[in-house]
């Protein structure tokens, strides 16, 4: 009998080893469905933000014959809706311009310029018909969209004021 | 036991759900942080910060950094003619790198359906074989004051600076073609330039225009290798480039490596479609015009600009203020130049010079009196030979927004 007990113990002790490995699995597997769980439920809210992180950030690209050093600090920053490295409106829609259209152009070529929806759709058919621009599947509209918004023409009449925002006063003496 | 694992457990996933969370928030920041220089392409970045103007002063105004855009502040076009650092920069493409380029075996290709045979002059050749001559050639960009037409035009937003008058040295077109040997059907010359397109696409110009025999074989229509007396500034096209005074400057073809003499119209590059044309007939702001309603530009409008003083001075009241500036009007001459401070109710006669030849821009000057203090506005009107004069409101709408010669003004204030 003790004989038996004893083997009863070496049984419940392995089947005890058993339930226990077994159990470590089961929450091995539970703890990467949690992860996996968290992961989405955090990913859901802040996918922009973390598209975002995960974008390239721009690099500036230093010439030997450069006096200028650029201030690297500057390079992501957003200054009243702004990113200032391109000078692009800070805005859904941003990284998409960013990633298509200064690949072959500065920003500035989009910043100086206003026009309609439909103006800028054909600028890109012209640029995708004579100048090598991809194809840009669903990004187009959201391209678009974003042009529209914030890159829109202004009435101006038939000629603008003198824009005395723009002037530097300054004293000349006369004699 | 069991409770004891439940414990650890719990203890252990609260840890791994902080490393999750940490993972998920933090791994992209740090990566985003080390992540190498130099990956991102460099077109991803605006590119302020390089020297994108090498041989230009930075006081010039950049419209564009690729493909390169710059124009000149009214008031630094002051000399009669335009320093090589001042000149204005319109680049299509990507200019060639200065060590890709060496003038001692730089050639330049002469073909076309109407060239009896085709031949190659390197640069030292024709230096050799042709007669030098100089010539002050003004140089306007087609779209220059682009910004002000309404509605907008696409394209680069030029101000007021997109011109410049200089003096070139080469040899004339004329001599080299007389030389090769014209055929009688030829009709048109188009450049080929060392610039790349944006693309990157070897197959690809950015540009090839030209203009037609009558304006290739003008006595100032030049080869041209130097800039008042000094080699071509790169972005102006050095070694060689063409220059053909009052035309649209993109008919004057930089880092020239070919000219092709044509029995038709050029058909290259931003000759074509919509480029460097205005509707053949008038029409309404905003329209659309077909391509083959569309009509090449040529000899530029006349047009003036006041250089000093610089917009926003503020004088004291009974002085006279002096002005002055250049007057030009494509292949014509300019006739006359008026300045008025009441929004041209009255204008004045200012004083004019002729040119120092033809297609160089003219100087012009006044002395003007303020009847009382306040906000004024001189405004600057040229007049040319044809009795053609600048209209003080845009002139005709395009859809390109070429050719706006509105009145320059500048702003004054007497205290």
């Amino acid at each position: 009998m003790p004989n038996h007990q004893h083997m009863d113990e070496q049984q419940k002790e392995a089947y005890d080893k058993a339930l226990r490995d077994s159990f470590r699995v089961l929450m091995s597997a539970i703890k990467l469905l949690l992860i996996l769980v968290v992961g989405i439920l955090l990913y859901i809210p802040l996918k922009s933000d973390i598209q975002q992180w995960l974008s390239p950030k721009p690099v500036v690209k230093t010439v030997s014959n450069s006096g200028v050093q650029p201030n690297e600090e500057d390079f992501d920053k957003v200054e009243n809706g702004v990113h200032l490295a391109t000078g692009l409106k800070f805005a859904p829609g941003f990284e998409d311009v960013r990633a298509n259209c200064t690949v072959c152009h500065s920003a500035a070529l989009v910043t100086q310029n206003r026009a309609t929806r439909e103006g800028w759709d054909q600028m890109l058919t012209w640029m995708q018909e004579t100048q090598g621009l991809w194809d840009l599947g669903p990004k187009r509209a959201r391209i678009l969209d974003y042009l529209a918004e914030y890159y829109a023409p202004e009435a101006q009449g038939r000629r603008a004021s003198l824009d005395l925002q723009e002037i530097e006063w300054y004293i000349l003496d006369l004699e | 036991m069991q409770n004891k694992i439940p414990l650890s457990r719990r203890h252990f996933l609260r840890q791994t759900t902080l490393t999750t969370m940490g993972f998920a928030l933090g791994a992209p920041i740090v990566f985003g942080h080390f992540m190498p220089k130099g990956l991102t392409p460099v077109a991803l970045s605006n590119g302020a910060s390089f020297d994108s103007l090498p041989g230009k002063r930075p006081e010039m105004i950049v419209l564009n950094e690729r493909p390169v855009n710059a124009e000149t502040p009214p008031h630094l076009l002051n000399d009669v003619l335009t320093p090589k650092d001042l000149f204005f920069v319109r680049n299509n493409g990507l200019p060639p790198r200065r060590d890709e380029i060496n003038a001692d075996t730089w050639t330049i290709r002469f073909d076309g359906e109407a060239l009896r045979t085709e031949k190659s002059f390197t640069l030292a050749e024709l230096k050799a074989q042709f007669k030098h001559y100089t010539y002050q050639l003004t140089l306007e960009c087609g779209g220059n004051g682009r910004k002000e037409f309404n509605p907008p035009a696409k394209g680069n937003q030029w101000g007021l600076g997109a011109v410049g008058c200089a003096a070139w040295t080469g040899v004339r077109l004329k001599d080299v073609l007389n030389a090769i040997g014209l055929k009688s059907n030829a009709v048109y010359i188009g450049y080929y330039g060392k610039d790349m397109h944006l693309s990157g696409d070897p197959d690809k110009n950015p540009i090839s225009r030209g203009v037609p025999m009558s304006k290739a074989l003008e006595e100032e229509s030049l080869i041209a290798w130097a800039m008042n007396g000094e080699d071509l500034p790169l972005l102006n096209g050095y070694p060689v480039r063409l220059v053909f005074g009052g035309w649209p400057a993109s008919c004057s073809g930089k880092w020239l490596e070919r000219i092709s003499i044509r029995n038709k119209v050029h058909d290259g590059a931003k000759m074509v479609g919509q480029s460097y044309r205005v509707p053949c007939k008038p029409v309404a702001p905003g329209s659309k015009v077909e391509d083959k309603d569309m009509c090449i530009i040529e000899s530029m409008p006349v047009k003036s600009l006041i250089t000093y003083p610089k917009s926003g001075a503020q004088i004291k009241a009974g002085k006279q203020l002096p002005i002055n500036g250049h007057a030009w009007a494509g292949d014509l001459e300019v006739a006359k130049v008026e300045y008025s401070i009441d929004f041209g109710a009255t204008w004045q006669a200012c004083q004019l010079k002729p040119p120092a030849n033809r297609l160089a821009w003219q100087q012009f000057n006044a002395s003007v009196s303020f009847p009382q203090k306040g906000y004024y506005e001189v405004w600057a009107k040229a007049i040319d030979s044809n009795g053609q004069a600048q209209p003080m409101l845009l002139p005709g709408w395009n859809p390109k927004g070429y050719l706006n010669n509105a009145c320059h003004r500048i702003a004054i204030k007497v205290a």
